[in-house]
C-alpha cells in the first residue's frame, strides 16, 4: 500500500523533530558562566544606572556592588559606619565637615577626592539632569537655587557645599539634622569619577565606579557581568570572582531557574513558590528582616475621608484585617504582622516599637464591625482599594484583606480590589488626587532611621505624603526630634510623634516585609542585608 | 508583474501610517509615563516637567506623531525611558524573536503539512480523526495553558528541557517555546493541509494523472501536493508576522528577551517610542511579508497573472 | 489587492490576506470558496432554501454536532441560570481554606483565596459565554455589513475598507489588547469585547466583502440585475442570503476563539477585573501555584478547554453541513 509510505515518512519526520526537542534540552547544566562566578537574578532597572537616578532595588543592586560612599551600612545590623569618611564632624548638628581616608581610587585609577564627591552631589541635585533621586540634596543649603519648585535654576552649584582641599569639604543643611551623617551610606552620595562627565554615555554603556567589583559588560535588558576588582583598597572584598546579573520576565521562571541549577541565587521568592522552596532548596533558602513596611493609605484630600469620626472607620478597617492569616498563608510566614509603623529593623534602641499599634492592629471583627457602624460606615458603601497590577504580585494580598474586611463586616461587597493597569497610571492616581478610598503605600527605608519612616510619609506635604495627611501636632514633634542632638533621644520624640499617627490611624500598618533569597547547592555565606539586598561581596563559591 | 509590485508598494503607504497613527494614539490615551519613572514617591514639579519637555510629552500628539514619523525615515527610533536607544533594543531583541519565529514556522511546516497530508489522504479513517481531533484539542486549550504545561512536565517535573530559556537565546533552547508558539497555527496548518488535499484528490487534473497510470507518488507529490499548499503557504507566509508579534505570552512563560518582552516592558512603563518604534517594525514585517505571500501565489498557481 | 480574474480564487486570496489575524481559524476562511464558489442547485429566485434544509438534515445525523450543541446548550444554560447547579457565592471565600484539594461539596477544591473553585468555574463560564456570544454578535454584524456593503458596491469605498482591514490586521491582536485595555479600569465585560469587535470585524468583513463578490457573479444574479432590480431587493434577496453562509461558519469558529482571546488578556493582567468572575483570572492566579495547587488551574482550564471545543466544533460540524463540495 502507497500510502503507508507517506505514513512512514510523516511518522519518522514527527519522529525526528520530537527527539531533536528532547536532545534540546539539558544543555547548560551548571549554575552559568565561569566558575567563581555567581549568577543571580535581575529585573530590568526602569531608569538609567546613575547614583543619583536609581529609586528601586534591581538598580541599587549593580550601585551597591559598584559604589562605596562615605558611609557604609552595615550588611548584618544595619548600623551606618564609617567607609570612605575618615571622620564627619559637626559641633551645631548644621555645619558638617567631611575628612575623606586616603588610599581610594575609582576601577580606572582615578583618586578618590572631595571634588568626586561635591561634583557627584551637584550633579545629582541640579534641575537640567532629570535626576529621579534629586529631593535626597533637599536638606543642603542651596537647593532651592539649583532645584526650584518651578521654573528654571538659578544656580550651578549648591551653595551648602565647599571643597576646602583634596580631602576635606563642607555641608552647610538649612536646618539642624543632627542624624544627617547617618543618611550618607544612601546610593544617591556615592562619588562619581570624572569619566561620569566626560563621557557620559560611555559610562552610562559601562559604568565605573569604586565598589569591590567592575562591570565587565553590560547587555541591557539582558544581562550584566560584573568582576571583581582586585586593586579594591577596602575591607570588604569580594570573595568570589564576579557576580553576572542575568534578567527574568517573571521571578516565578527565576525560581524555576534556580531549582533546576541554571541559576545560583535568587533574591526575593515569588510568595506562591514558598510553599515548596524548604522541599525544592532545604536550608539554602533565608528568610530576614527587611526594612520595608506595606500600609494602606487614605486619600484626605478627599473630604469624606478626612470628615470627624472616619478615624472610627479607619481604626475599624484596620481591625477587621486578619493579618496573621493573611501573612501566615499568602506569604507563608515570610511577613510579620505590622505592630507599629517602623520597622523591626531599627531594634527598639531605633525606635522600633512592637507594642506601639496594640489593639487596633489586632484582628476583632465583632469590634471592627461596631467601629465601621460608630464612624458613620464606610464612605460610598463600598471600599475601592487600590493597587497597581503589573508588579508585586499584589492581587493577592489585596484580595485577601478584602475577603477579610468582607467576612468581618458581613458584606461580600463591602470590599474589593481596583486594580490599576501599570505602576505609572497608580502613580498619576496618586499625585493626580484621584484616589476615592484607601491605596497600597509600600515604604522601603532609605536609610535606617525612625525618621526615615516618619517625615517622608506622614509630615505635611512631605515627598511621599501620598494621602496628604497633615496633623500640627505631628509636625511639630517631629521638628523637635531632628533638633534632638542625642540619637536615642530624637528616636524617643520621633516615638511620640508616631503615637499621633496611631491616634488618628493616619494610614493602616499591614506588614513588615522581609527579605528571602533562595540559592544554588554551588555558592555559600548567602545573605541579605537590611534593604533585602544580597551582600555580594560575601558570596563564595564552591 | 512590475506594476502590480509597484501599485502594491503605493497601497502600504496608508496602512503604514494608520497603523503607527492608531498605536501612537493608543499609548498616548495610557496617561502620563512620567509619573512612574520616580518610584514610589512623587516627582518633584520640576524634574516632572523638564522629563516631559525631554520625551516630547509637552507637545500635542499630532505634533509628537509627525515628529515621531520624520524622525524614523532618518532611521531615529528614539530613546526608551532607560536611556537605551530603541534601535539598539531592536538590535537585541529581534534575533531572539527571528530565531523564535523561524523554530515555529519549521514546526508548522514538517509537523503540520506533513500530518495535514497523511490525514487527508485518508479522510474518515481512525488516524484522519484522531488528528483531527487532538487538533481541536491543541486549538481550544489557550497558549499560556499550554506553555505553562509543557513548562512543568518537561522543564520542572521530569527535567528534560531547561525550563527557562538564557540570555543567548540558542536555537535549541528554543526548541519548546517555539512548538508553544506554533501549537496552534500548527493545528490550523494541519487542518487546512487535509482539507485541500482532500478536496483536490477528487479533482478532474488528480483523476487524469491516476488514469494516466502515473505513479501515485508522483501524483502526490507533483499534481496534488503543488496544488494542495497553495493556501496552505498563504497562511504560514501570512502567520510570520502575527507569530513575531503575537509571541508576547510565550516569550514572558519561557523567559525570552525577544520582541514581546520590550514590547512588555515599554507597555507596562508606557514608553511609546518603544512601543510604536517596534510595532512599527512589526507592522512593515507583516506588510512585506504579505507581498511576498500573494507573489508566491502567481508562481505556485500558473493560472493567476498579475497584471 | 490582486484580482484574480475567476471568482472562487478571489474567496482564497482574501482568505490568505486575512490570514495573519490569530483571531479565529483561518482554515475556514479558505475552505469558503467550495461554498461561495458552487452552490449545487442555485435554484430560483427566492427559495435558497435547499442548502439550508440540506445542511439541516445533515447537522442531525452528524454526533460531533449533536454533542457539541448539548454542551452549548448546557453551557447557555447554566451561564443564565448559575445557580442551577452551584449553590455557593464566588465571592465568598474563606483564606483558612487556601489551596485545599476537593472534598464533598467542593468537589473542585478551593483556590489560593480559598474560594471554592466549582463554582467561580460555573460563574467564570457564565463571563465566557457573555463574552464570547456578545463579541461574535457584535463581530459578525459589524464586520458583515461593512464587507458585504464594499463587496456589493465595489470601487472606492470597496478599496477604503480594504486599506481599514489592513490597519487593523497589522495590529497583533495580543499587543493590542496590552495597549488598549491596560487604560481601562471598568470591572464589567463590556471594555473586552468592544475590543474584541474592534479587532475582530476586519477579519468578518473581509470573509463576507469575498463572499458577495462570488455570490454576485453568478447567473441568477446577474439575471436579477438585468431585469432591473434594485440595489436594495438584489441586496437582500438575492445576495445576502446566498452569501451568508461563510460568515455563519467562521464566527461560530471565532466564537471559540475569543472565549480563548479573553483567557489570554486576563492572564496578561488586562482582560476582565476582579471582582468580575472569569475562568481566564483564576487561570492566571492559579498558574503560579500550579506545582503545588495543580487542581487549581487544571479544572478552570479544562472547563475552558471544553467550553472554546465545543463552539470550535459545532462551527466545524456547520461548516460541513454548508460546503457542499465534501459532501
Amino acid at each position: 500500500m502507497r500510502g503507508a509510505t507517506h505514513a512512514k515518512w510523516a511518522a519518522c519526520a514527527l519522529a525526528a523533530a520530537l527527539a531533536a526537542t528532547a536532545c534540546g534540552g539539558g544543555g547548560n547544566g551548571g549554575g552559568g558562566g565561569a566558575s567563581g562566578v555567581v549568577s543571580s537574578s535581575w529585573g530590568d532597572p526602569p531608569n538609567p544606572l546613575e547614583p543619583a537616578n536609581t529609586n528601586e532595588v534591581q538598580g541599587g543592586k549593580v550601585l551597591d556592588m559598584l559604589f562605596r560612599g562615605l558611609k557604609r551600612y552595615d550588611p548584618k545590623t544595619g548600623e551606618a559606619r564609617d567607609w570612605l569618611a575618615e571622620r564627619i564632624d559637626t559641633t551645631d548638628s548644621r555645619n558638617f565637615t567631611v575628612t575623606l581616608k586616603d588610599g581610594w581610587t575609582f576601577s580606572n585609577g582615578e583618586k578618590v577626592t572631595a571634588k568626586s564627591f561635591v561634583d557627584a552631589w551637584n550633579y545629582g541635585a541640579h534641575l537640567k539632569n532629570n535626576q529621579r533621586n534629586a529631593y535626597f540634596f533637599t536638606y543642603i543649603e542651596g537647593y532651592d537655587k539649583v532645584h526650584p519648585e518651578e521654573g528654571e535654576a538659578t544656580a550651578d552649584t549648591l551653595s551648602g557645599l565647599k571643597v576646602k582641599d583634596d580631602r576635606t569639604f563642607t555641608v552647610r543643611l538649612t536646618q539642624k539634622f543632627s542624624t544627617w551623617p547617618e543618611t550618607l551610606g544612601y546610593n544617591a552620595f556615592a562619588p562619581l569619577p570624572r569619566a561620569f562627565f566626560d563621557d557620559h554615555d560611555a559610562w552610562l554603556a559601562k559604568p565605573v565606579g569604586n565598589g569591590p567589583y567592575t562591570v565587565e559588560s553590560y547587555t541591557r535588558g539582558s544581562v550584566m557581568s560584573l568582576r571583581k576588582w582586585d586593586q579594591y583598597p577596602g575591607e570588604d572584598k569580594a570573595r568570589n570572582d564576579g557576580v553576572d546579573l542575568k534578567v527574568y520576565t517573571d521571578n516565578n521562571i527565576a525560581y524555576t531557574d534556580l531549582t533546576a541549577g541554571n541559576l545560583d541565587l535568587l533574591d526575593d521568592v515569588p510568595a506562591s513558590q514558598l510553599r515548596n522552596v524548604r522541599a525544592d532548596l532545604g536550608d539554602r533558602y533565608i528568610n530576614t528582616p527587611a526594612g520595608i513596611i506595606q500600609t494602606l493609605a487614605f486619600p484626605y484630600y478627599d473630604k469624606r475621608w478626612n470628615a470627624d469620626g472616619m478615624e472610627k472607620v479607619r481604626k475599624g478597617l484596620s481591625m477587621a484585617i486578619n493579618r496573621q492569616q493573611i501573612t501566615d498563608t499568602i506569604f507563608q510566614k515570610t511577613r510579620t504582622p505590622a505592630k507599629d509603623w517602623t520597622s523591626p529593623v531599627l531594634k527598639e534602641e531605633g525606635g522600633f516599637d512592637d507594642g506601639l499599634c496594640g489593639d487596633a492592629c489586632e484582628f476583632d471583627a465583632a469590634e471592627a464591625k461596631r467601629l465601621v457602624d460608630e464612624g458613620g460606615g464606610i464612605p460610598g458603601g463600598t471600599l475601592r482599594l487600590t493597587f497597581n497590577a503589573d508588579t508585586g504580585s499584589h492581587r493577592e494580598w489585596v484580595d485577601a484583606v478584602c475577603n477579610s474586611i468582607n467576612n468581618a463586616l458581613g458584606n461580600d461587597r463591602a470590599c474589593t480590589g481596583n486594580p490599576v493597569g501599570t505602576f505609572a497610571d497608580f502613580r498619576n492616581e496618586i499625585t493626580g488626587h484621584k484616589m476615592t478610598g484607601p491605596f497600597r503605600a509600600g515604604w522601603q527605608m532609605d536609610y535606617p532611621l525612625i525618621q526615615n519612616f516618619l517625615q517622608p510619609l506622614y509630615y505635611t506635604n512631605a515627598s511621599s505624603n501620598d494621602g496628604k495627611w497633615s496633623n500640627e501636632e505631628f509636625d511639630r514633634l517631629v521638628d523637635e526630634a531632628n533638633a534632638e542632638a542625642e540619637p536615642v533621644r530624637a528616636a524617643e520624640k520621633f516615638k511620640d510623634a508616631e503615637e499621633v499617627v496611631r491616634d488618628e490611624m493616619a494610614a493602616i500598618p499591614l506588614w513588615y516585609q522581609n527579605g528571602s533569597a533562595g540559592y544554588s547547592d554551588r555558592i555559600s555565606n548567602v545573605a541579605l542585608n537590611p534593604f533585602s539586598v544580597p551582600v555580594y561581596d560575601e558570596i563564595t563559591v564552591g | 508583474m512590475g506594476r502590480y509590485v509597484s501599485r502594491r508598494l503605493l497601497q502600504m503607504i496608508p496602512v503604514f501610517f494608520g497603523t503607527t497613527l492608531l498605536i501612537f494614539l493608543m499609548v498616548n490615551v495610557m496617561g502620563d509615563p512620567v509619573a512612574g519613572l520616580c518610584g514610589d514617591r512623587r516627582c518633584d514639579p520640576a524634574t516632572a516637567a523638564r522629563l516631559r519637555v525631554e520625551f516630547g510629552l509637552d507637545q500635542p500628539v499630532w505634533q509628537q506623531y509627525a515628529t515621531y514619523m520624520g524622525n524614523v525615515f532618518t532611521g531615529d527610533f528614539g530613546t526608551a525611558f532607560n536611556g537605551q536607544k530603541v534601535t539598539e533594543l531592536m538590535g537585541t531583541a529581534f534575533p531572539v524573536t527571528v530565531r523564535l519565529a523561524v523554530v515555529a514556522v519549521v514546526f508548522e511546516v514538517v509537523i503540520g503539512i506533513s500530518l495535514g497530508v497523511l490525514t487527508g489522504l485518508r479522510r474518515g479513517r481512525p488516524a484522519d480523526t484522531g488528528v483531527l481531533l487532538v487538533t481541536l484539542v491543541v486549538v481550544s486549550v489557550p497558549t499560556f495553558v499550554t506553555g505553562l504545561l509543557l513548562q512543568l512536565l518537561l522543564g520542572v517535573k521530569w527535567g528534560i528541557v531547561a525550563p527557562a530559556v538564557s540570555s543567548m537565546a540558542t536555537v535549541d533552547e528554543l526548541l519548546v517555546p517555539g512548538l508553544v508558539l506554533a501549537s496552534v497555527s500548527l493545528a490550523y496548518v494541519t487542518r487546512l493541509t487535509r482539507t485541500s488535499v482532500a478536496e483536490n484528490a477528487r479533482a478532474d487534473y488528480v483523476r487524469t494523472a491516476v488514469a494516466k497510470g502515473l505513479p501515485r507518488r508522483r501524483v502526490v507529490s507533483r499534481h496534488l501536493l503543488r496544488n494542495s499548499l497553495i493556501p496552505v503557504v498563504t497562511f504560514i507566509g501570512t502567520d510570520v508576522g502575527a507569530l513575531m508579534g503575537g509571541a508576547i505570552v510565550t516569550e514572558r512563560i519561557f523567559n525570552i528577551h525577544g520582541v514581546g518582552f520590550q514590547l512588555y516592558q515599554g507597555i507596562v512603563r508606557q514608553s511609546s517610542q518603544t512601543v510604536v518604534g517596534f510595532v512599527t517594525v512589526l507592522v512593515l514585517v507583516f506588510l512585506l511579508a504579505n507581498l511576498i505571500v500573494d507573489l508566491l501565489y502567481a508562481v505556485l498557481d500558473p493560472r493567476i497573472r498579475y497584471a | 489587492m490582486p484580482e484574480p480574474p475567476y471568482g472562487p480564487d478571489a474567496a482564497v486570496s482574501e482568505a490568505g490576506a486575512g490570514g495573519a489575524t490569530d483571531l479565529a481559524l483561518d482554515e475556514g476562511q479558505a475552505r469558503e470558496e467550495g461554498s461561495g464558489g458552487g452552490p449545487p442547485d442555485p435554484g430560483p429566485a427566492g427559495r435558497p432554501r435547499s442548502l439550508w434544509s440540506d445542511a439541516r438534515r445533515d447537522l442531525r445525523r452528524n454526533p460531533v454536532f449533536v454533542v457539541s450543541g448539548l454542551v452549548i446548550v448546557f453551557l447557555v444554560v447554566i451561564s443564565l441560570w448559575p445557580s442551577l447547579i452551584a449553590s455557593g457565592n464566588p465571592l465568598h471565600c474563606d483564606l483558612g481554606k487556601a489551596q485545599e484539594g476537593s472534598r464533598p461539596g467542593h468537589p473542585f477544591g478551593f483556590d489560593g483565596q480559598g474560594c471554592d473553585v466549582y463554582t467561580r468555574t460555573v460563574y467564570g463560564a457564565r463571563t465566557s459565554v457573555t463574552v464570547g456570544v456578545c463579541s461574535t454578535l457584535g463581530v459578525a454584524l459589524l464586520g458583515s455589513v461593512l464587507g458585504g456593503l464594499a463587496g456589493f458596491f465595489g470601487g472606492g469605498w470597496d478599496a477604503l475598507l480594504s486599506r481599514i482591514t489592513d490597519v487593523f490586521f497589522g495590529i497583533p491582536v495580543v499587543l493590542g489588547g496590552l495597549v488598549f485595555l491596560s487604560v481601562v479600569t471598568s470591572t464589567t465585560v463590556w471594555p473586552v469585547i468592544g475590543f474584541i469587535v474592534l479587532l475582530g470585524w476586519p477579519q468578518i468583513a473581509r470573509i463576507a466583502r469575498g463572499s458577495v463578490i462570488t455570490v454576485q457573479q453568478n447567473d441568477y444574479v446577474q439575471a436579477a440585475r438585468a431585469l432591473g432590480a434594485s440595489n436594495s431587493r438584489m441586496l437582500l434577496r438575492h445576495v445576502a442570503p446566498n452569501a451568508v453562509a461563510p460568515v455563519i461558519v467562521v464566527a461560530t469558529i471565532a466564537l471559540g476563539t475569543y472565549i480563548s482571546l479573553e483567557a489570554t488578556l486576563s492572564f496578561l493582567g488586562v482582560g476582565l477585573r476582579p471582582p468580575a468572575v472569569s475562568m481566564g483570572i483564576d487561570i492566571s492566579a492559579a498558574s503560579s501555584y500550579v506545582r503545588n495547587a495543580p487542581h487549581m488551574l487544571l479544572w478552570p482550564a479544562g472547563a475552558l478547554a471544553v467550553t472554546v471545543l465545543a463552539f470550535i466544533m459545532l462551527g466545524d460540524a456547520v461548516r460541513d453541513a454548508l460546503d457542499p463540495k465534501l459532501r
